[in-house]
C-alpha cells in the first residue's frame, strides 16, 4: 500500500515523536512542579517561557533553535566540540525541535493534575517521616501519573505532526529528517504526488485520533488504578 | 513535658501562645473555630514555620528560632491525625498503615502492626483503598497510621470534627483506647467539650490566638471566671467519679467522688470503673434548708464559696463539697430571695435525670 520511502517517513515520525517525549518528559514534569508548587522570583517569566512555543510561530522556534544549536551557535558549537553531537539536519535535531514544541502540552497536563493533588497529603507524608524526594516519589508522582501519561500521549500524537519548527531547524532530508508532515508537504509540491499526499494524510489523521483517544482512556484507567476515581 | 511558646502573625490575626503540657498525658487545646488551635498544632508538627518560638519535648528542642533551630517536620516524629484523615488514595489501607512504620527509626519503641490493627478493629479493611472507607473508618486508619510511625508526640487536629454524631460516637472509644494503651503524649485540638471530658487530662483554653488558661480539666471546669467555659449551656463542674454500686431494682447507680456520692440512672460500667461526670451548672439548684418530699435524688450539703455574674439576670455559684467543687447557675432573683452570701451552708439539688444518656452529653455538643 505504501512505498518504502513512505514507510520510512512514518517510521521516522514515530521515532522522532517517541524520542521527543522521552527526553522532554523529565524537564516538563520539573517545570510543572516548579510552576505549581514553587514560590520564587521569576515564576511568571518561567510560566511565559514554557508556554511560548504554544503561541509563537513554529518557524520562529525553529529559527531560534538554529541560532542556538547550530554548528556555530553558542550551545551547538559546545556540543559539537565536546561530544561531537550535531543536531542540525539530524534526526536528533528533529526530536529536539519536536520536544520544544510539545513541551507546553506536557507541562499543562502535568500541572493540572498537580493542582488537583491535595498538598495536605504531602504534609501528611512529611509528618510520617518522608523527606522531599521520598514524598515526591511515593505520594506526588503516583497521584499525577494520569496527568503525565495523558500529557505524554498527547505530546506524542502532536509530535507526529510537528512541521514548522522541524523543517526550519533540520530541513527536509528523506530518511533523516523527513517526517510524516514533511513528506506530505513534499508530495504536494511534486507533480503527481496527490495520491501519496492523501495516503500519508489519512495515516496522519488515524494516528492523531488514536493518540487522543488513547490519552483519554489511559488517563481514566490510571486514575481508577491509583484510587483517584471510583471504580 | 512539652514546652510551647509561639508567635506568628497572619494578615488580620496573630498567634501569641505559651503553655507547658505535662507528659505523658492528654492535653486538649480547646477554643472556638479560628482561635489559632490548628496553626499551633502545625507549628509544633513543623508544617508551619512561626516567626518566633520555641518548642521542646522532654528536653529535646524541635524548634528554637532564637537559636536558629528548625528541625524539619519529617525528623520531628510528631504523628499527626488530621481532621480530613489525609490517607494516601493510591495506597491500600495496609500500605497506608505501614508508610510511617517503614520510615520510623529502627530503635524507636512503639506498638506493632498487629497490635494496632487489632486495637482499632481495622483488620477487615486492610486490602481496601481509602475511597472505599466510611468517614469513621478513615479516621481509625489515620489514627493507626500515625501511631505506627512510632511518634514521640501524637498531635490530633479535630479528628472527629468532620464526622456526624453517630460516627463520632463510633470513633471516640478508639481514641480513649489509644490513650489508655500507649504512652505517647497526646496534644488534642478540639472545639467539642465532650471530647475534652472524655479524653483529656489537661486543658489549654485558647481564644483569638492567645492562651486564656491552662490547668487540669477538673480544675478549669469549676472556674466561673472563664466565659468560654462558664457561659456554655453545658458548663459545669467535672467530677472524677468511681462506680460504687448498681441498684437495678431502682434503676440507679451510685457514683463516689471526693466529697460525696451521686445517684445517676443505671449505667453499664462495672463497680470500680473510674469515670468523669460533668454536673452541668444549669442542672444544679440550691436550698437554704434541707428539703423533704422531693423527687430529686441528689441532695448534697455544701458551702457557698463565692458567687458572680454568669449572664444577664443570672449568677454562678461555686459550691464547696469536701474535696470537690460544684457550679450552680441560678437567677439573680433567687440570690436576692434567699439572701445568698459566701460562707453560707446550703443544700445542692441535682436531679438524677440530668445524667440521663451518656454522661459527657453527646447529644449536646454545644
Amino acid at each position: 500500500m505504501l512505498t518504502p520511502e513512505e514507510w520510512g517517513a512514518v517510521r521516522l515520525s514515530l521515532s522522532v515523536a517517541l524520542r521527543s517525549v522521552v527526553f522532554g518528559l523529565p524537564p516538563a514534569v520539573l517545570a510543572a512542579w516548579l510552576l505549581a508548587r514553587g514560590r520564587f522570583p521569576g515564576r511568571a517569566l518561567l510560566d511565559a517561557l514554557v508556554h511560548l512555543p504554544l503561541v509563537m510561530p513554529p518557524v520562529v522556534v525553529g529559527w531560534l533553535l538554529l541560532v542556538t544549536f547550530g554548528v556555530r551557535g553558542p550551545v551547538g558549537a559546545l556540543l559539537n566540540d565536546l561530544f561531537g553531537i550535531r543536531l542540525v539536519f539530524t534526526t536528533a535535531g528533529a526530536a529536539l525541535a519536536t520536544a520544544v514544541m510539545s513541551f507546553p502540552l506536557i507541562v499543562r497536563a502535568v500541572r493540572l493534575s498537580l493542582d488537583a493533588v491535595d498538598p495536605g497529603l504531602e504534609a501528611a507524608a512529611r509528618s510520617l517521616g518522608a523527606g522531599p524526594i521520598d514524598r515526591f516519589v511515593t505520594v506526588t508522582l503516583p497521584l499525577i501519573a494520569p496527568g503525565i501519561l495523558s500529557g505524554a500521549i498527547t505530546a506524542f500524537a502532536a509530535g507526529l505532526g510537528e512541521f514548522g519548527a522541524v523543517i526550519t531547524f533540520v530541513s527536509n532530508i528523506p530518511g533523516e529528517t523527513q517526517t510524516l508532515p514533511l513528506a506530505i508537504y513534499s508530495a504536494t509540491q511534486t507533480a503527481g504526488g496527490e495520491a501519496t499526499a492523501a495516503r500519508l494524510a489519512a495515516i496522519s489523521f488515524a494516528l492523531a485520533i488514536a493518540g487522543l483517544l488513547l490519552a483519554d482512556l489511559a488517563g481514566r484507567r490510571l486514575a481508577i488504578l491509583i484510587g483517584r476515581a471510583p471504580r | 513535658m512539652l514546652e510551647v511558646a509561639l508567635r506568628h502573625r497572619f494578615p488580620g490575626f496573630a498567634l501569641d501562645t505559651a503553655f507547658i503540657a505535662p507528659t505523658p498525658g492528654v492535653t486538649a487545646v480547646f477554643g472556638p473555630s479560628g482561635c489559632g488551635k490548628s496553626t499551633l498544632l502545625a507549628a509544633i508538627a513543623g508544617l508551619l514555620r512561626p516567626e518566633e518560638g520555641r518548642v521542646a519535648l522532654d528536653g529535646a528542642v524541635l524548634l528554637d528560632t532564637a537559636a536558629r533551630v528548625m528541625m524539619p517536620a519529617e525528623r520531628r516524629r510528631c504523628g499527626v491525625v488530621f481532621q480530613d484523615s489525609r490517607l494516601f488514595p493510591h495506597l491500600s489501607v495496609e500500605t497506608n498503615l505501614r508508610y510511617g512504620l517503614r520510615r520510623a527509626p529502627r530503635d524507636a519503641e512503639g506498638p506493632g502492626f498487629a497490635e494496632v490493627v487489632d486495637l482499632l478493629g481495622i483488620a477487615h479493611l486492610l486490602p481496601r483503598r481509602p475511597a472505599a472507607l466510611s468517614g469513621g473508618e478513615r479516621q481509625r486508619v489515620a489514627l493507626g497510621r500515625a501511631l505506627l510511625s512510632r511518634p514521640r508526640l501524637l498531635l490530633m487536629d479535630e479528628p472527629l470534627a468532620a464526622l456526624d454524631a453517630p460516627r463520632r460516637a463510633e470513633v471516640l472509644p478508639f481514641l480513649a483506647r489509644v490513650r489508655d494503651r500507649f504512652r505517647a503524649p497526646i496534644l488534642y485540638v478540639t472545639h467539642a467539650l465532650d471530647e475534652v471530658d472524655r479524653l483529656a487530662d489537661n486543658l489549654v483554653l485558647m481564644e483569638a490566638g492567645r492562651v486564656l488558661a491552662a490547668d487540669t480539666v477538673e480544675a478549669l471546669s469549676t472556674r466561673a471566671d472563664l466565659p468560654q467555659l462558664a457561659a456554655r449551656r453545658d458548663a459545669g463542674a467535672l467530677l472524677p467519679c468511681t462506680v460504687l454500686a448498681h441498684d437495678p431494682a431502682r434503676g440507679l447507680t451510685r457514683l463516689g467522688f471526693p466529697g460525696g456520692e451521686l445517684r445517676v440512672p443505671l449505667r453499664e460500667e462495672p463497680p470500680g470503673t473510674r469515670m468523669r461526670v460533668r454536673v452541668r451548672a444549669r442542672d444544679v439548684s440550691v436550698a437554704t434548708e434541707e428539703p423533704r418530699g422531693l423527687s430529686v435524688q441528689n441532695i448534697l450539703p455544701v458551702t457557698l464559696e463565692s458567687l458572680g455574674p454568669a449572664a444577664p439576670h443570672e449568677a454562678m455559684l461555686r459550691l464547696r463539697l469536701g474535696g470537690a467543687v460544684l457550679l450552680a447557675r441560678v437567677t439573680d432573683d433567687a440570690v436576692a430571695r434567699l439572701a445568698l452570701r459566701p460562707g453560707q451552708r446550703l443544700w445542692a439539688l441535682v436531679k438524677s435525670a440530668a445524667f440521663a444518656a451518656n454522661t459527657p452529653s453527646l447529644e449536646n455538643p454545644g
